[in-house]
């Protein structure tokens, strides 16, 4: 059982979605969702042996499990996991569950297959953080686009079918390219695909600037990073609640995640040499795009606008090459995580009600609503970067590694605490506060039981975070320290 | 030829046991049925055919050659390679014969000539695969299209068919002779017609020589027709859409593994030398083939005419393995059209299956809403579809995977980025698919005729696309054995 974990994290839920899939039409609803949701908080609890088993006195890849696969392309089925990936890990398992019980009474139809998707997915994404061979990496991560095509395509709003094609179409041509950079460095390091034989190659600094693009199609579409962000507002507006969380929460997460398994530590030298271009790029995100939130009226759309804006934080913090830096951007990831995925649960909580997203639509919710409307001014609050919730953590960790390195980026990415706070804020004004002018919102009634639950677990992990974020940063301090030594060894031959 | 000369034993006839079983039985078939009851007849000879298939299929893989065995005094080789192919033919073809059933029971072209030519075919793509020799390769060729033209003009009813079966036998017998032309001009410089001392002949030949590029562009061009590349792709589309899909299920599926067969015979085997000039040709022909099938595939409304220019593009894909010119790029090249002639014929099995005795329901808007009408038909087209758009994890992107490592092993670069663009274009149409058959609202009700056996064949052929993830590193491996010990 110890020797296998992953194992079991990725195939339980894939194999939990198949069974689920079997139980056939909406006829039989409710055993699939008590099924997704006895699976999805079971897996949680497995995954936790993960943090409790973890040894974060070493940067060594721990719950490692290797078998033989292609053996003619030197392919192997090798897992494991650092202090980087198994909290983005514990993140998916924890999310997964918040998700099942999101879409419980939400989706109607094709219950079983929502579910299932749900479940399947789940099990890709622990398998894109637990790769250490890159075609294994590559496997999961094309194919964690399939049920994401799928749940924005059946579920998803009016415009999904543009939406869920175009995100497909983007992510799909960024991948590829680095599948041609894995198939350069194959033939470069004599027949390897083994992620950490690549650390450990020497690269002239014209292919590692090359090699430094293909990964970087593959994960600034991901992140997105100004200027291939435009699939993201498209695909969240369209996408079903349970879809928006798990692309903002954990999807975004693995652009960064690549940026640190990939380019960091493979090509050193070229990160090093395009700081530069990674920092104005998140730059521009942080700030450009927190005005383009400012003038949205659609609520998914400013929330999505957020998230492109904290994501460059993210990437910003990466490309600092310091200890604070690289912190914060995991903190930030895994905050992010919690804040975008509470904040599109809270606006599909309202979607449910009127089936509106516009801003104009609402108002005064807090008089019908004065439970929900706490908890949305709380989440507001954390991705405004409110000290004591953890979104502040992140940004402020990121901002003191930036300063380091350049004060003009702290002081332009320290623009974000205002311009954040302002769109967020003047939303929750708009939103929540203020005089009931629609009769149907007079008539809103206030959160169930059941949203209760969702909302009140992350404004826990919100609120935990943000006050004492040190479990967490425990883990991960030796593994990016070591991450940081390791870029700053030139690999030029 | 004098009487001396024939000697039975020198011969090696045993090397040619699955031809021999399969020509003997489409005879016998031919002859037997004869003398059965009419109502019945038919169905005789469709259980027979297929049994016959699958007993080769199993004579094969008992006796499977580790090492080359020549024949016919050098016209014929049995090799590992061949092995694996004819298998391959074998158990396809029986697939695709279980789709037809159905299909031409509703058309009134349920007869038992109809799978006596299918035997016969099959008879010459073994020949094909075993071919060593100019005239062999010609012989298996013209064996195996005459069946196909006679195939396509069987739903004689049909306008459109006997259409594409005139088109097809045209230029067909058009390629053909350019082959021959081709052979000629290589018989006339080297003396021979056995691959294996062209061969030789052709080592240290200049690069410039015009009488042998002349003869190259000719094999080359005629390679091109046959598999459908761009720009001698302009039957495909019309012979896909024109035949009946029963027939189009048939060409599209081991015809394909047979022209792999000649290709790699001729190309890398007797022309190996000329690697320099046929690889210019082949990298043309292989981007305009990929990017031409895959954009005009965009396109179509009707879903037999895309899968003809994803026909295409395919191939180009399956060319970028071979123009590597090495073992690597060869094996890939094996795997490719395996795995491609596996999706070929289950993509054409659901077309199939969705017909019925009033329509053919090829258009794509037939494809409507289909998870909703037929959940599992619906399911198996999402796998097929992500596969032939080689997506992971499904077995097509593996298939992708080990051509596009031999152009970067090769050096080609470039190419493979092109070609891996073009993939991206590519993906488009087969989502489009998998958008009308899942989100989109079905427009009307489709009956199913097909039956439960067909159902059941469907559903492991699309299956074994994901079953078969675990052991693909095998199949790759088996894949490189039998280049290995490939010989002219």
């Amino acid at each position: 059982m110890e020797n296998n974990l992953l194992s079991i994290l990725i195939w339980l839920p894939i194999l939990a979605g198949v069974l689920i899939l079997g139980t056939g039409g909406d006829s039989r609803a409710p055993l699939a969702r008590k099924l997704a949701l006895g699976f999805s908080i079971g897996i949680f609890v497995l995954s936790i042996p993960l943090y409790t088993g973890f040894d974060s006195s070493t940067a060594a890849m721990q719950f490692v499990e290797k078998a033989s696969w292609i053996t003619s392309f030197n392919i192997w089925y090798s897992l494991g996991v650092d202090g980087i990936s198994m909290p983005l890990i514990l993140l998916t398992t924890a999310l997964t569950v918040i998700v099942i019980i999101a879409g419980w009474q939400v989706i109607t139809e094709r219950v079983a297959q929502y579910m299932a998707a749900f479940l399947i997915m789940e099990g890709i994404m622990i398998g894109v953080f637990a790769s250490l061979d890159a075609v294994l990496f590559y496997v999961f991560w094309e194919a964690m686009l399939i049920p994401m095509f799928l749940i924005i395509g059946i579920w998803g709003g009016p415009n999904r079918i543009y939406a869920t094609i175009k995100f497909f179409l983007y992510t799909l041509l960024g991948s590829l390219l680095m599948l041609v950079a894995f198939l350069y460095l194959y033939n470069k390091s004599a027949g390897s695909f083994s992620i950490l034989d690549y650390h450990d190659l020497k690269l002239g600094l014209k292919p590692q600037i090359l090699i430094f693009f293909a990964f970087f199609a593959a994960f600034a579409v991901k992140v997105p990073m100004f200027p291939v962000h435009t699939w993201l507002p498209d695909a969240h507006v369209e996408a079903p609640t349970g879809g928006s969380v798990i692309l903002a929460a954990i999807m975004l997460k693995m652009g960064g995640y690549g940026f640190i398994r990939f380019n960091m530590p493979i090509t050193p030298d070229a990160s090093h040499e395009l700081a530069w271009l990674m920092a104005t790029l998140s730059l521009i995100a942080v700030v450009y795009i927190a005005l383009v939130a400012l003038v949205q009226t659609d609520m998914k759309k400013l929330i999505a606008y957020s998230s492109i804006s904290h994501m460059g934080f993210v990437t910003l913090g990466l490309f600092v090459f310091n200890s604070q830096g690289v912190e914060g951007a995991m903190m930030q990831m895994i905050s992010h995580g919690f804040i975008s995925g509470a904040l599109f649960l809270c606006v599909g909580v309202l979607y449910d009600r009127l089936h509106s997203r516009e801003i104009k639509s609402y108002g005064g919710v807090a008089t019908p609503m004065p439970i929900f409307a706490a908890f949305f001014v709380l989440f507001a609050m954390a991705n405004s970067g409110l000290p004591g919730t953890s979104g502040f953590v992140g940004e402020f960790l990121v901002i003191m590694g930036a300063f380091a390195s350049n004060p003009w980026y702290a002081i332009i990415a320290a623009l974000t605490l205002i311009f954040g706070a302002a769109y967020t804020l003047w939303m929750v004004k708009r939103v929540i506060y203020g005089k009931v002018e629609h009769d149907n919102v007079a008539t809103l009634e206030d959160v169930n039981s059941r949203e209760i639950i969702m909302l009140a677990i992350l404004a826990a992990m919100v609120l935990v975070v943000g006050i004492w974020p040190n479990p967490i940063l425990d883990v991960m301090h030796t593994t990016v320290d070591n991450l940081l030594q390791h870029t700053a060894i030139s690999k030029l031959p | 030829m004098n009487a001396e000369q024939i000697n039975l034993g020198s011969l090696q006839v045993a090397a040619a046991t699955p031809e021999i079983i399969v020509g003997l039985m489409a005879c016998l078939i031919l002859v037997v049925a004869l003398y059965i009851k009419e109502e019945s007849s038919s169905g005789f000879s469709y259980v027979l055919s297929i049994a016959t298939l699958l007993c080769t299929a199993l004579v094969i893989a008992l006796d499977f050659s580790t090492e080359p065995v020549s024949a016919f005094n050098g016209m014929f080789v049995d090799d590992p390679m061949a092995d694996l192919l004819k298998i391959a033919i074998c158990l396809i073809t029986s697939g695709v014969m279980v789709y037809s059933r159905q299909y031409n029971i509703d058309r009134g072209i349920f007869q038992g000539e109809y799978y006596v030519l299918g035997l016969f075919g099959v008879a010459g793509m073994m020949v094909m695969a075993s071919a060593s020799h100019l005239l062999t390769i010609y012989l298996g060729l013209e064996l195996m299209s005459l069946c196909l033209y006679a195939m396509i003009a069987f739903y004689r009813d049909d306008k459109l068919a006997t259409e594409s079966a005139m088109k097809y036998f045209v230029l067909g017998a058009l390629a053909s002779s350019i082959l021959l032309y081709g052979m000629s001009l290589l018989y006339g410089l080297t003396g021979s017609l056995y691959l294996g001392e062209i061969r030789v002949a052709l080592a240290g030949t200049e690069q410039d020589n015009v009488a042998v590029a002349l003869a190259v562009v000719f094999i080359v061009v005629a390679l091109g027709f046959k598999l459908g590349a761009v720009p001698f792709h302009m039957w495909v589309p019309d012979v896909y859409q024109g035949s009946p899909t029963s027939t189009t299920a048939y060409i599209g599926a081991a015809p394909k593994i047979a022209a792999f067969a000649i290709t790699i015979r001729l190309l890398g085997g007797g022309l190996e030398e000329l690697h320099g000039m046929w690889m210019q040709m082949l990298i043309i022909l292989a981007l305009l083939s990929v990017a031409i099938g895959n954009i005009i595939a965009i396109a179509q409304d009707n879903l037999k005419r895309m899968l003809a220019y994803s026909t295409i593009s395919h191939m180009g894909f399956f060319l970028f393995g071979i123009l590597a010119g090495t073992e690597t790029g060869y094996s890939a090249s094996l795997f490719y059209v395996l795995i491609y002639a596996v999706m070929s014929m289950a993509a054409f099995g659901i077309v199939l299956y969705l017909a019925n005795s009033t329509e053919e329901s090829d258009s794509l808007n037939d494809l409507k809403g289909l998870s909703k009408r037929q959940p599992w038909i619906a399911f198996l087209l999402l796998i097929l579809m992500l596969s032939m758009a080689g997506i992971p994890p499904t077995v097509g992107f593996f298939a992708k995977l080990s051509v596009i490592q031999a152009l970067v092993n090769a050096g080609l670069i470039w190419v493979a980025a092109v070609a891996v663009v073009l993939a991206v274009i590519g993906a488009y149409y087969y989502l489009r698919v998998i958008k009308l058959a899942y989100f989109d609202a079905p427009e009307k009700e489709t009956e199913i005729t097909a039956g439960p056996t067909m159902t059941a064949v469907l559903s492991v052929n699309v299956l074994l696309i994901l079953a078969i993830l675990p052991w693909v590193g095998s199949l790759i491996a088996l894949c490189n054995q039998v280049i290995a010990k490939f010989v002219v």
